[in-house]
């Protein structure tokens, strides 16, 4: 089953004829069944032509129209990505994954206030995309590192997630489903949500969460966990020497008011049940003890 | 981004909130003469810097006369400010804000944030003004209230005048609350800021609502449609060697031990932070060379973080995705080459042409401790600062 995305999803890329828009349309069309998934761009300007081979449509809605894409990946500039997320929610897409990094909070704010009781969901921003490998990858990750198999990942981070996989991979564990969730301190799914989707997902054995300083998502995670959680679970959170009061990198990444400490979030997942580790080089040997 | 108290009072100004008259001073005379134009017998003299708690670390002052104005100014002016928010190292003062005095009859406080959760703009009051807000919501935490904000409806009267009760306002005042109140959230959404925070607004004898203090923090990714605010940056509050990074698209940030680390992306920055703590260390810096950096980009990142005379070994942490590590390879040899590195370097490469990296690493001939993976890299470079630590003090 794998979650969110397969080899049957159909997807659109908004932002195809930028630089990075029209680079990573490349590497996912190469990679596994990309090429029967990648079937549309849009760009209102370039309506009519193509992206090597793949159909340039004017909005979203049409380019839903002509090729049944449910599924858009974002690739616009900060300034207007939260129009374009706008249109692809109007559009009435199952799921979107907003790439781009730098998007003011006030426009997320917005974003998420709309996107309440709609059927959309997103992924992201500032997130790697999600990837079910052998399948389909949608983002920016180096494909070649994943490998499919029954151990899901969810990750707050980019290099940290890929990091995370490659160790899964030298325990020889390869993977049903990775999704990076943005480094955003405000954001589309989150580590909750996408825990209950592993949950659910038959081909899913156990869960390897990636957190980071910031926010209460992990610890709100954690908690639902203790209570419903049927399947094992390791949890990592960067950031233990981060100094409070910093942004680290992630917009979302600070320890503000003394709140969002890893030590917390860890102290938290432990009193949940949840297995943890401390050391950032043992994330794959400790998922593997857990099976 | 953070603004001194003078610009986000001028701000709010234009929202129609009430501050105390005054003006921004940059010398002693200009401080005095700012004084006599307000008028009155007292003033307040407060120093401008970025950090909170300057009251305790001796930077506001109230003058009863002009002399002491003069005194006092030359006092804060120059000076070290050491608070709980600016480190031990503290920060010079180079700023004034004269004030004239006001009368007061009590201390409120009002904060605007982002609740993560809620996704929602959050309005904090509290009749607890004057105080460290985190030490109230730790210690009574009944005397802390919050309104989650609808974006689209922004902040009700309903809403403002509740809040302004709660926090002990009387009915005499509800209407100016309401006001004051829906003139914060208006200033905090219209200039996309991360943090309002008025801490003590005070009520005076008059029974005037006044914002004693202001404190504005503003999002970085919104800067662009806010010119006037982007112009406001005090380069002087800012660490040298992060002001360089920013220049570089790096993200960079100092911190006080002795084992640099240059890596993409950040949360990876921030787990090899950790793990050389794990294994005994302390990292020098937090540095994200960021998904698609260049090899120049790299090299500018070596120099950046050659800069800390505190440096005893460097810890390269890189696995590459979009990010190639033949590129990371290059970047580093060019970098060393040019800076005459003299300090311990441990290399991790992982990752997109990760054989091409290592071969032009080795092919450099300098000397290069190459490591295997996370813990290695992390030993390694542990154990090499603190040789080098040792040789340093044994040659002195």
């Amino acid at each position: 089953m794998s979650i969110l995305i397969n080899r049957d999803t159909r997807v659109m890329t908004q932002g195809i004829t930028g630089k990075t828009g029209q680079f990573h349309t490349r590497m996912c069309r190469d990679y596994a069944y990309g090429k029967d998934c990648f079937v549309a761009g849009v760009n209102p300007k370039k309506a009519g032509e193509d992206f090597e081979g793949i159909p340039v449509f004017a909005t979203v809605r049409e380019a839903k129209q002509a090729t049944g894409a449910t599924v858009s990946v974002i690739y616009v500039p900060p300034p207007f990505a939260a129009a374009a997320i706008d249109e692809a929610v109007d559009a009435e897409l199952d799921l979107v994954i907003c790439i781009t990094e730098g998007i003011p909070v006030r426009d997320m704010l917005r974003i998420c206030y709309k996107m309440q009781g709609r059927k959309t969901r997103l992924i992201g921003p500032n997130c790697p995309g999600i990837i079910t490998p052998d399948e389909i990858k949608i983002g920016i990750m180096p494909g070649y590192i994943h490998k499919k198999g029954r151990i899901g990942v969810v990750s707050r981070s980019g290099t940290l997630t890929y990091e995370a996989v490659a160790q899964l991979m030298e325990q020889g564990l390869g993977q049903s489903t990775c999704i990076g969730i943005g480094g955003d301190p405000v954001n589309g799914l989150k580590h909750l949500d996408v825990m209950k989707l592993f949950n659910d997902d038959d081909e899913t054995d156990a869960v390897l969460m990636v957190g980071e300083i910031g926010g209460s998502d992990e610890e709100d995670c954690a908690r639902w966990v203790r209570d419903n959680m049927q399947k094992p679970l390791v949890g990592f959170i960067a950031g233990l020497t981060a100094p409070p009061g910093r942004r680290m990198g992630h917009a979302g990444a600070v320890i503000s008011g003394g709140k969002g400490t890893a030590q917390e979030k860890l102290a938290v997942l432990e009193e949940c049940g949840i297995k943890v580790t401390r050391n950032p080089a043992e994330m794959g040997k400790v998922l593997k003890s857990v099976l | 981004m953070k603004i001194h108290e003078y610009q986000a009072k001028d701000i709010l100004r234009r929202f129609a909130i009430n501050t105390p008259r005054g003006s921004a001073c940059f010398s002693i005379d200009e401080a005095v003469k700012a004084a006599e134009q307000l008028g009155g017998s007292a003033w307040v003299v407060k120093a401008q810097i970025h950090a909170g708690g300057r009251g305790k670390g001796g930077g506001v002052k109230l003058a009863k006369s002009l002399d002491e104005v003069k005194q006092f100014a030359a006092k804060i002016l120059g000076m070290t400010l050491v608070t709980h928010q600016t480190g031990p190292q503290g920060q010079v003062v180079r700023r004034l804000l004269v004030e004239e005095g006001v009368d007061i009859r009590k201390e409120l406080y009002i904060g605007l944030v982002v609740d993560r959760s809620s996704r929602r703009v959050c309005l904090v009051a509290s009749s607890e003004g004057g105080m460290d807000i985190e030490e109230v919501a730790a210690g009574t935490p009944e005397k802390i209230h919050k309104v989650f904000i609808d974006p689209l409806a922004g902040l009700t009267a309903q809403d403002a005048e509740d809040v302004a009760r709660k926090i002990g306002i009387e009915e005499s005042a509800a209407a100016a609350a309401r006001t004051l109140l829906q003139g914060l959230y208006r200033a905090y959404d219209s200039t996309d800021a991360s943090l309002l925070e008025i801490n003590p607004l005070i009520l005076t004898a008059e029974g005037h609502l006044v914002a004693l203090d202001a404190k504005m923090n503003f999002d970085d990714n919104a800067l662009f449609r806010h010119p006037d605010i982007a112009e406001l940056r005090d380069l002087d509050e800012e660490d040298p060697a992060e002001i360089e990074a920013s220049r570089h698209d790096l993200s960079y940030i100092s911190l006080d031990g002795n084992i640099g680390c240059l890596v993409n992306g950040a949360g990876l920055a921030m787990a090899t932070m950790d793990i050389i703590k794990l294994y005994g260390g302390s990292p020098a810096n937090f540095l994200d060379v960021g998904g698609g950096a260049t090899a120049e980009k790299v090299a500018e990142a070596f120099k950046l973080m050659l800069r800390n005379p505190n440096l005893q070994a460097i810890l390269i942490n890189i696995f590459g995705g979009i990010m190639k590590c033949d590129v990371i390879a290059e970047g580093v040899v060019a970098a060393a080459r040019e800076v005459k590195l003299k300090v311990p370097l441990v290399v991790r490469l992982e990752g997109t042409n990760v054989d091409l990296g290592k071969k032009i690493l080795a092919e450099s001939r300098l000397l290069i401790i190459s490591a295997g993976n996370m813990a290695d890299a992390a030993e390694k470079a542990v154990t090499a600062a603190a040789s080098a630590a040792e040789s340093a003090m044994g040659g002195a």
